[in-house]
């Protein structure tokens, strides 16, 4: 597979998988703002912006929230940039992505406009969440299991352990009692496997378990980091030259180990920074594979100066 | 108005051009029959209902080009343009031979260059040529083929004979519209579709593909082709990846090759890998930088180089542009009598060539009746119409043919055949042309039944180009089999159904078994009438 392409579909994958979560992130925080009674809402907007790493003035209004994060187009941090994003990576790579695939991306981004000026976000929200399913689903249903399929999964499994790791850190933010675990579960749609799994009532340390380190559901911080190994792994198959993706696979077992052997009370008392640490994991995972998969081992620059 | 006899076709008027569908006295033509009937049982609200389906599906699947920057779905009208098989039977030939006598003329002027020598054609022409590279000079393409695809531009004037306009052979594009056009046209027609028996177009890029494997260098059982695309800011971008889909190949821009040794890889995940044909959506200018313009970043470094020593197939070759030069053109049937000692089955327009003085004069005279085309133009761009041209037009046009006489020529005015195209005004003639495709697979050139209809949407409007505002039209051949509509088959030709009996499909127990859910029902008491409860 062409680096090129391998590295756009590694970004629709991150893409998408982004802008669900992104939803499903901004879901909660909307409802927090509508129950809490005792709320200081501009500055539990001021540190949900930055939980996602967005630059802000203060005070922070609701309304500037959902323009960072949902509809500003221009902004990177928005899902209305990110739905674009994943459809421009798309695009490049329209020969390898298989036609249904392109189809739901381009869909969804030629129906982005007419969200623009939602009364009602949660709306959007349930429609983003919906849209990335068609696209997870389609891609499931027609995607043979080589390098293509790798790298979308590597993306997505990162991704995805990167923004669970953001949204437990709003249990912790300034001016709220922030979500309960209840909401948080939810908003992984993990509620009713947890009641299935643990046969209990929501505690915290129970759900926080659930939540960072489940085997087996799918939206578990362990269970993400480990999927990207794996996937890392079949990626380099047969291949010799080890060194940089194994770093790269490292970075990754580490963070899940930090936090599958760590007494889960130990990690609810410094929660902001275990889950800095999991977005760190991710982020030096991301280079790594730019690094190995990504960039030409020497690029060749052709000048005149040089016959 | 009544409303019962209203039909789209009320009020359609021929022009003085050439219709296809309709003679001057309102008589349907043959071909069109089945689509005039088709079209007049449906209401005008349908037609425009249909439209605007046909449009929703192409920007679905962006289907689209890039117009000043943005991107638009590339318009396609509703009627297609039918063309009968005994036409089929001249154009195709005549394309074949065309094709045949770019190949010659191609390989003369890369080599010998007996055409000049033997007084055919002026030298002064082909090196001034701006497409005439010496740097392909010496370049043998592996199996002879320089023109792997080529599309010749076909007009019909007014007397409805088919003529040559123009000839594509360095990267003619536009034929996955001809795909995507019949995938549409096909959902929205299905019916008249299987019962006119239109030719199928979708074997085109495995013929592609088979031809481009056989001009592989050496003896290499399974070469790896790659497109070569500028990029995904390019208008045609759409057409490089659908090619590249559907022939199973990769799609690679200048960045993604490098050469080392003379030899041509692409940067993959797993290494470098080597590459042996490739198919270029890239102009010969930007191909290599070592080459060409230096400042190119669309090319690789190298490529020219690779192709020389015979490491790799660059198709269509470098160089081709000298035979698709307007004024090699007006040689066209002298040389394909020379080369190929036949007559040509498809005539030319009547072409002035400006840089000969008697000729030049006369056009000098008559400049507001003809029109006139820079020679190395492509896309419409700087065609002046004398007719529609104003004074100070014209005035320009006149000093600038005087102050390069070989970069201008001149040709009567053709009124283009024309189409019912939908507008906003129900059903209107427009102009139109044909882009057949063919294919040279080194053995046998091979002619796509179908090619790209550009269609100008502007009433009266003569250049089709869609960067000038044109759209297309889904281009049916008939003569192919019909796959519907048949008299009753023969009884012979019954299936017998015995020997594909299949094991039955399988279903949960519970779904089938009622007998145990009227137990459980039965357990509950009594079961009213309306009673909800399973």
């Amino acid at each position: 597979m062409l680096s090129r392409i391998a590295e756009s579909l590694f970004w629709i994958g991150r893409y998408v998988e982004r802008a669900d979560n992104t939803a499903r992130l901004l879901d909660v925080h909307l409802n927090v703002l509508l129950e809490d009674p005792w709320v200081d809402e501009p500055s539990a907007n001021g540190s949900l912006l930055s939980v996602m790493n967005c630059g802000f003035e203060a005070p922070v209004s609701r309304r500037d929230v959902l323009q960072t994060l949902a509809f500003d187009p221009e902004l990177s941090s928005s899902i209305a940039w990110t739905l674009g994003a994943a459809r421009e990576n798309a695009r490049r790579a329209r020969e390898v992505i298989s036609t249904e695939v392109w189809e739901s991306l381009n869909m969804t981004r030629n129906q982005l406009p007419r969200w623009t000026s939602a009364a009602r976000p949660h709306e959007f929200f349930v429609w983003v969440r919906e849209r990335a399913a068609v696209v997870w689903g389609l891609h499931s249903a027609t995607t043979s299991r080589d390098d293509a399929w790798h790298f979308m999964e590597l993306g997505r499994s990162l991704e995805r352990a990167d923004m669970i790791a953001r949204l437990l850190m709003t249990r912790h933010f300034e001016g709220t009692t922030g979500p309960n675990w209840t909401t948080l579960l939810r908003s992984c749609s993990a509620h009713e496997a947890y009641l299935r799994t643990v046969r209990a009532l929501v505690t915290e340390e129970r759900a926080a378990e659930f939540l960072l380190v489940d085997r087996l559901f799918p939206r578990s911080i362990a269970y993400n980091l480990q999927k990207a190994e794996d996937t890392l792994g079949r990626i380099e198959g047969a291949s010799n030259s080890r060194a940089l993706s194994d770093r790269a696979r490292l970075a990754l077992g580490r963070a899940r180990t930090n936090l599958e052997y760590r007494d889960v009370r130990d990690v609810l008392d410094d929660l902001p920074g275990q889950m800095r640490e999991v977005q760190g994991a991710c982020a030096t995972a991301s280079d790594l594979i730019r690094d190995r998969y990504f960039l030409p081992a020497s690029t060749v620059l052709w000048n005149q100066e040089a016959l | 108005m009544t409303a019962d006899q209203h039909t789209p076709w009320t009020g359609y008027q021929p022009v003085q051009a050439w219709d296809e569908a309709v003679d001057l006295d309102g008589k349907v033509r043959d071909p069109y029959r089945r689509v005039y009937s088709e079209i007049d049982r449906m209401s005008g609200d349908d037609l425009y209902s249909r439209a605007e389906a046909l449009a929703s599906t192409y920007l679905a699947q962006g289907v689209t080009f890039d117009h000043a920057g943005e991107e638009r779905p590339f318009p396609l009208d509703i009627v297609p343009r039918v063309v009968g098989g005994e036409e089929w039977d001249i154009i195709s030939p005549g394309v074949a031979q065309r094709v045949r006598t770019l190949e010659a003329f191609l390989a003369d002027v890369y080599g010998s260059q007996h055409c000049v020598n033997d007084g055919l054609v002026p030298r002064r022409l082909i090196a001034t040529s701006q497409y005439f590279y010496r740097s392909a000079a010496g370049i043998d393409p592996a199996n002879g083929v320089r023109a792997h695809v080529s599309g010749i531009d076909l007009v019909r004037d007014q007397h409805g004979i088919w003529r040559v306009l123009e000839d594509n052979v360095r990267v003619p594009s536009g034929v996955s519209y001809v795909l995507s056009n019949r995938r549409a046209m096909s959902q929205m027609f299905p019916d008249m579709f299987g019962a006119m028996g239109v030719r199928p177009v979708l074997e085109y890029s495995q013929r592609l593909r088979a031809a481009l494997a056989r001009c592989a260098p050496g003896d290499i059982d399974d070469p790896t082709i790659v497109v070569l695309t500028p990029g995904v800011f390019n208008s045609a971008y759409y057409e490089h990846s659908l090619l590249a889909r559907t022939m199973g190949v990769e799609l690679v821009e200048g960045r993604d090759l490098e050469t080392h040794n003379g030899r041509v890889y692409m940067r993959t995940t797993a290494g470098r890998r080597r590459v042996d044909v490739i198919y270029r959506r890239v102009d010969d200018d930007f191909l290599d930088p070592v080459t060409f313009r230096p400042d190119s970043a669309l090319g690789a470094p190298g490529l020219v180089h690779a192709a020389r020593l015979g490491n790799v197939t660059i198709a269509n070759a470098i160089g081709n542009g000298v035979a698709d030069d307007k004024l090699i053109y007006t040689y066209m049937p002298e040389l394909t009598r020379y080369y190929l000692g036949e007559d040509p089955i498809l005539p030319n327009v009547d072409t002035w060539r400006l840089e000969e003085e008697e000729a030049r004069e006369e056009v000098m005279d008559r400049l507001d009746e003809l029109v006139v085309k820079p020679v190395d133009g492509a896309g419409g761009k700087g065609v002046i119409i004398g007719p529609k041209a104003s004074r100070s037009e014209l005035d320009e046009a006149r000093a600038r043919i005087l102050e390069d006489p070989r970069g201008w020529i001149a040709q009567p005015v053709i009124q283009l055949s024309t189409v019912p195209t939908l507008t906003d005004d129900g059903l209107e003639p427009r102009h139109v042309d044909l882009r057949p495709f063919a294919i040279n697979d080194g053995d046998d050139v091979w002619v796509l039944p179908g090619g790209l209809t550009r269609v100008a949407l502007a009433r009266g409007q003569l250049i089709v180009n869609s960067s000038q505002g044109g759209g297309s039209k889904d281009t049916w051949v008939l003569g192919g089999e019909r796959q519907r509509g048949r008299a009753a088959p023969p009884p012979e030709s019954r299936v017998e159904l015995g020997g594909i009996a299949a094991v039955p499909q399988a279903a949960h127990p519970d779904d089938i078994e009622h007998g145990q859910q009227q137990q459980q029902q039965q357990q509950q008491g009594e079961p009213r009438q309306g009673d909800g409860s399973c």
